[in-house]
């Protein structure tokens, strides 16, 4: 399969790249938001949804993505003009460059970067700038607590999220995503090699808070302290309507959907299974129909993820912020630390 | 696990009783936010202007009067039968409620009372707009913290009961049921039984919320130690209804004075909570919906038979004098104090509405807080904005 | 068949005008033994009362009196829940209730100014609820509003809560409260003329255009608005 796509000339490589990389930001998206907000939720609260646009209301999403689309571009009078435009941009453009590290099958990957956690960790941090530019320049006292907020959070949760992420690169010996996988599913436990051995079991404290830090990453409830719609209407999204609001609205989901692929990647086995049941040992001897049945699995484990995330946003209540900071400084950080410590021990040991 | 220990809520509790004793004419930079009129946690049009510093209130003061409908000045050019209808709409969750008071007290400048059978119908439908108007509280407090998902159920099993005060009276809403001298119908066939049913899904609603809500160790951390308000200060505000009981207070007006209803008529139970906390003003209502559901089931089994008018002239012509009647509403103590001058309609009427003292304390409650800590105290403390703008 | 009260009394609807001839008298022994308390609370300051059995008492007070008998009421007897304050003007409104028909001639209206319970001398006069929350018993204060320069003594400093009382009280009657720390309108604009709760001050929307009942109203039934209490139709 690498011979064939290494065959393909650079620039019908790169078009396969762009293309490959917007559906898997994109299909996500669309999945969650038709699967989780759109039933999921309604389900939960015992109504039924949108039923009218499709079958189901399968067409809801490309319904409101028209009605978006067709809006007037509203911008208040003081804000800050250029900023307030590329900010949904920014926040989405990190969703795009976090997707590109994602390995999707033994081939079937946009590039395979020897740093891929290192980049994707770093990467992730782009959408809080967005977040931070579109508070700022919405001249809005709502949109301004919105990124105080917001600033507050997202950065100090991004540290959990690393800590946790560094047990697994521990646990692999290496950043590089793709060997991640393969670690995981030509790995065994203590031996016994039935389930391969999925980080989400040896590592599951490094899992639970990568989980949480996640939640928090993507301003869902308990953490959406920047959105927080019954004190702040939107927080930082309170002026941006239309189009602009749309891209915000996509980059939600599709960076839930993103950081989930991640989250599958770190602890769940990637886009394998456990190479013992086909008899495999190392990445050269998968077949190739994995390069189509992998992302079928990732899809299926990032659905997986994405409920869970989804579930608790819609049944908690929502952290006051020096709550929220008290828990990820006192409580996260240090058992995260204490993970690191005991996986390298552990490590050595084994 | 508790995300704020014992230590810091005692911290927070002090600190916050010291702010308020500070005379704030300091002039610090902050930013004066405006929370309203149009808002989604307000209930209704009610405007905040709020100063802030960071996250944290150094001044916030209630500016009410964009649903003032001058109630006071319409009673004026009206008859009784048509003050009533207009009286329904002041709390418009819980609308029976507030004719109650207004015509016991026409009852009371004209001597007579209603007999028995409309009087247990009367404190059945109250019971019933109580519990009408406390669960739509708790299906919202979920949503003014964040938690979207119990105001759906509350909303599906408020039909319920809207339903059974539509099948009495003919509007779920604005029922405009009561009359001087007793009620304008007798209940239809089968409500009782229906009543009963919907009185065990209310019980269950209730223990519902209690499990997502009260349960919850978020909201548990957003509420306990928020918004203390000590007994003599609610004294002296006049806040009445779960907010006064909630401090400390037993005080009932079911329990404690006589009027010619059926509360006496029947055992149940008042609660009360020492903390004074918004935790406790939520869990005190929570705790009175579920006694109203027993009160109704009470009721239902003594309802005497016989008729549900008293003999009243078909002009009422109400005599000079004035009155007072106050009940225990939803959301307090209502009450009208009318004078008449024995025209057919009244001369002045009072309206002493709940919501409108639950609100004066605000402006004392919320110094030193943090923005979320607005919302979490202006639910827990739940008013109508009708009832405050009248 | 009129059905006998749950207070004992059995009276026929006849309006209470004459306290003193009640065909059977009943006693409030709780409330007289609490106009006695209070007029040894009050001494001089106490101007009136009026018990109405069973209901309420209702006790006036001297104007620059107003806010120390709040405060001696609620130290000494223990009336520390304060429940409303607001006011009356008792001036006959000089626009009827605006049913009328406008091309019509004008009717004669009754101007005598005609207070209420336990009396009063002026046109205007305040009025508070306190009650005593441990014996769950209430009183009615009143007090004249001098005519000349209606200003009354505030009461902010016995109870906290009556502060939006008085800026309600005094947006809609005009009536001042000395001592208010910040007497400013509660729900009108801040820049509306008028009070709206005096009596002279029009409904407008009777004013604005006749009012749209005018072609519903039928004659009353029994012919002409006497008061027929006893024995009609039912």
């Amino acid at each position: 399969m690498y011979a064939l796509l290494s065959s393909i000339p650079y620039w019908g490589q790169t078009i396969l790249r762009l293309i490959g990389g917007s559906v898997a930001v994109l299909l996500p998206a669309g999945t969650i938001v038709y699967l989780f907000l759109f039933k999921m939720m309604s389900f939960m609260q015992s109504r039924l949804g949108p039923m009218e646009a499709g079958p189901y209301g399968s067409m809801q999403l490309f319904a409101e993505v028209g009605k978006w689309l067709q809006k007037e571009d509203l911008m208040p009078e003081r804000a800050d003009k250029f900023v307030f435009k590329i900010a949904p941009l920014v926040v989405l453009s990190s969703t795009f460059l976090l997707v590109v590290v994602v390995p999707f099958g033994p081939d079937a990957w946009i590039t395979n970067f020897e740093a891929g956690v290192f980049y994707a960790l770093a990467v992730s941090s782009v959408s809080v700038l967005g977040i931070l530019m579109a508070g700022w320049s919405s001249a809005n006292k709502y949109s301004l607590l919105g990124g105080l907020r917001a600033a507050g959070q997202l950065i100090a949760y991004e540290l959990p999220m690393i800590l946790a992420v560094v047990g697994v690169v521990i646990q692999a010996g290496s950043m590089n995503l793709q060997n991640i996988v393969v670690a995981q599913n030509a790995g065994s436990i203590f031996g016994w090699d039935g389930l391969g051995n999925p980080y989400l079991l040896t590592q599951f404290i490094g899992f639970i808070i990568f989980m949480i830090a996640v939640q928090a990453e993507l301003t869902q409830t308990p953490f959406d302290m920047p959105i927080a719609e019954s004190e702040l209407v939107s927080g930082y999204m309170t002026e941006y309507s239309g189009f602009r609001f749309l891209i915000f609205f996509i980059g939600e989901f599709a960076t839930a959907g993103v950081f989930a692929f991640i989250a599958s990647v770190l602890f769940l086995g990637g886009w394998g299974v456990p190479f013992s049941w086909f008899g495999w040992t190392e990445i050269n001897d998968v077949d190739n129909w994995m390069n189509v049945g992998g992302p079928l699995i990732m899809l299926t484990k990032m659905l997986g993820l994405v409920f869970i995330i989804m579930w608790v946003r819609f049944s908690y209540p929502r952290f006051r912020e020096d709550q929220l900071q008290r828990f990820a400084w006192k409580i996260l950080i240090p058992v995260s630390l204490v993970n690191i410590v005991a996986t390298s021990v552990l490590k050595v040991a084994f | 696990m508790t995300i704020i220990g014992d230590r810091q809520q005692l911290a927070y509790i002090a600190s916050q009783a010291a702010d308020a004793r500070v005379n704030v004419e300091l002039e610090t930079e902050g930013m004066t936010l405006n929370i309203g009129p149009q808002h989604p946690a307000t209930h209704g049009t009610l405007r905040i202007i709020a100063r802030l510093d960071g996250e944290q209130v150094l001044w916030a003061e209630p500016s009410c009067g964009y649903m003032h409908r001058g109630y006071e000045k319409l009673t004026e050019v009206r008859t009784f039968p048509q003050v009533t209808a207009l009286v329904n709409r002041i709390d418009w969750l819980g609308s029976f409620a507030n004719e109650v008071p207004f015509i016991l007290a026409a009852e009371q400048l004209m001597e007579i009372e209603a007999p028995p059978r409309a009087q247990w119908i009367r404190t059945i439908l109250f019971e019933l707009s109580r519990i009408a108007n406390v669960s739509l509280f708790l299906g919202d407090l979920g949503v003014q913290l964040g938690a979207i998902t119990p105001v759906f159920f509350a909303f599906r099993d408020r039909e319920y009961v809207l339903n059974l005060i539509e099948g009495a009276t003919g509007g779920r809403f604005h029922p405009n049921f009561d009359r001087i001298g007793g009620l304008k119908d007798d209940l239809p066939a089968g409500w009782v039984d229906e009543t009963r049913a919907v009185m065990k899904k209310m019980r269950k609603f209730c223990d519902e919320i209690e499990n997502l809500l009260f349960g919850n160790e978020i909201f548990e951390s957003r509420t306990r130690g928020i918004g203390v308000i000590p007994r003599d200060v609610a004294l002296q505000y006049g806040m009445s209804g779960a907010n006064l009981r909630a401090s400390g207070v037993d005080w009932d007006l079911r329990r404690d004075q006589s009027l010619p209803m059926a509360w006496d008529k029947v055992d149940w139970k008042v609660w009360t909570h020492l903390d004074g906390d918004s935790y406790a003003r939520c869990w005190v209502r929570l705790q009175e919906t579920r006694e109203s559901t027993f009160i109704v089931e009470r009721l239902l089994d003594t309802l005497p038979s016989g008729p549900v008018m008293t003999k009243v002239p078909r002009i009422i012509k109400v005599p000079a004098g004035e009155a007072w009647v106050s009940t225990e509403n939803p959301l307090g103590e209502m009450g009208y104090y009318v004078v008449s001058k024995g025209d057919l309609g009244p001369f002045r009427v009072k309206i002493r509405s709940a919501s409108f003292n639950n609100i004066s304390i605000v402006p004392w409650l919320l110094k030193g807080v943090y923005v979320p800590d607005i919302i979490t105290i202006l639910a827990s403390l739940y008013f109508i904005l009708g009832d405050i703008d009248r | 068949m009129l059905l006998p009260l749950q207070s004992g009394k059995a009276s026929p609807l006849s309006s209470p005008t004459d306290s003193s001839a009640e065909a059977t008298p009943r006693q409030d022994a709780m409330r007289e033994q609490l106009l006695s308390d209070i007029s040894a609370c009050l001494g001089s300051a106490l101007v009136q009362s009026h018990i109405n059995v069973g209901n309420d008492l209702c006790v006036r007070v001297a104007t620059d009196a107003w806010a120390t008998s709040a405060a001696a009421l609620k130290t000494s007897l223990g009336f520390d829940y304060f429940c409303f304050l607001s006011a009356i003007d008792w001036l006959p409104s000089p626009f009827g209730k605006g049913e009328e028909d406008p091309t019509a001639e004008a009717v004669e209206r009754d101007t005598e100014i005609k207070q209420g319970l336990a009396g009063g001398e002026t046109r205007m006069q305040v009025f508070a609820r306190i009650v005593n929350h441990r014996t769950h018993v209430g009183i009615t204060l009143k007090t004249d509003v001098p005519d000349a320069t209606p200003v009354v003594p505030s009461w902010v400093s016995v109870f906290t809560g009556a502060n939006w009382h008085e800026r309600e009280a005094h947006e809609m009657f005009g009536i001042s409260f000395a001592g208010h720390p910040d007497l400013r309108n509660m729900y009108l604009p801040t820049d509306f003329e008028g009070h709206p709760l005096r009596k002279d001050f029009p409904l407008l929307a009777r004013m604005v255009k006749p009012w749209p009942g005018i072609v519903d109203v039928e004659p009353l039934p029994g012919g002409g608005d006497e008061d027929d209490a006893e024995g009609s139709a039912e």
